[in-house]
């Protein structure tokens, strides 16, 4: 079944990974938020499978919505409290960063449909299983690897030092 | 099959939600949050253009677009994790989160 040349399953993950993002956006509540940021990436991860990467969609899902959303709801959760409703949800210069960003989605948009013809040809879709994955990640990318490994070590130990409770001599006058 | 310029189109659209999101919320984990999706709108771009790009069989180079992205969801998790260290620490200097409160970061 086809909508506008696109098929329905397209069209319909399309719709919930935008409907998501805003609603994101738009709600007050900033658990509902990260909700439908959950739901976002879902459909993210449902794009790739359509587009015959298994391996990033499911990577997606544990990475995000395995991960990250759970630690923006427990972020959240601990953040919450004092001061919270006094504040208003949206920036006083809304309307400029709005603005900014229409601008940037026209001028997005305007290059991919200006510069893309609609006929582009698909090949076969390309053999990439998970051991050829890692056989290259292995050859070709281990440095990358590496670096990677380095890079998330770093910060998950910058992330628990930020995080800590601080000593003793400015916990005085903080609390 | 889904034309290129469909994906591109919805990954141009969430990347603008997600600018719109760190433009105009007052949060710093909501400001977080549109980070995170502008980095997805580009993963979206990388793996479509990989998806329909050339890549002959069993070419060394057939990999290329699709370890980009994968590379890079692993930067944007270790991102997250700082980010929100960074909001949970400052909360519990000055108990707000809201990014206009934040005027001193002095410790």
């Amino acid at each position: 079944m086809m909508i506008f040349g696109l098929s329905i399953v397209f069209v319909f993950t399309a719709i919930i990974t935008v409907a998501g993002a805003l609603a994101a956006a738009l709600m007050r509540n900033l658990i509902h938020c990260a909700l439908s940021l959950t739901v976002t990436f879902g459909g993210l991860a449902l794009l790739y499978l359509q587009l015959d990467a298994q391996f990033a969609g499911f990577a997606q899902i544990l990475v995000y919505i395995g991960a990250v959303a759970i630690l923006v709801v427990f972020a959240i959760l601990l953040t919450r409290g004092a001061g919270h409703s006094e504040y208003k949800d949206f920036s006083n210069r809304w309307f400029g960063g709005l603005a900014l960003a229409a601008g940037a989605f026209a001028l997005l948009a305007w290059a991919v449909v200006r510069s893309l013809p609609d006929n582009v040809t698909t090949g076969a879709a390309p053999a990439v299983t998970v051991q050829t994955i890692g056989k290259s990640l292995m050859s070709t990318y281990v440095l990358p690897l590496e670096i990677v490994a380095v890079l998330l070590t770093v910060a998950l130990i910058g992330a628990v030092i930020v995080a800590m409770p601080e000593s003793s001599s400015t916990k005085a006058g903080g609390r | 099959m889904t034309p290129l310029s469909a994906f591109l189109l919805v990954a141009a659209l969430v990347f603008s939600i997600g600018l719109a999101i760190a433009l105009t919320r007052r949060n710093a984990i909501l400001v977080l949050i549109g980070i995170e999706l502008m980095l997805n709108a580009a993963n979206l771009n990388l793996i479509a253009f990989w998806r329909f790009g050339e890549h002959a069989a069993g070419h060394a180079d057939a990999l290329r677009g699709m370890m980009f992205a994968i590379f890079s969801i692993a930067v944007a998790a270790a991102e997250a994790a700082v980010g929100l260290g960074l909001a949970i620490a400052y909360h519990r200097h000055s108990k707000t989160t809201d990014l206009d409160a934040m005027t001193r970061m002095k410790g």
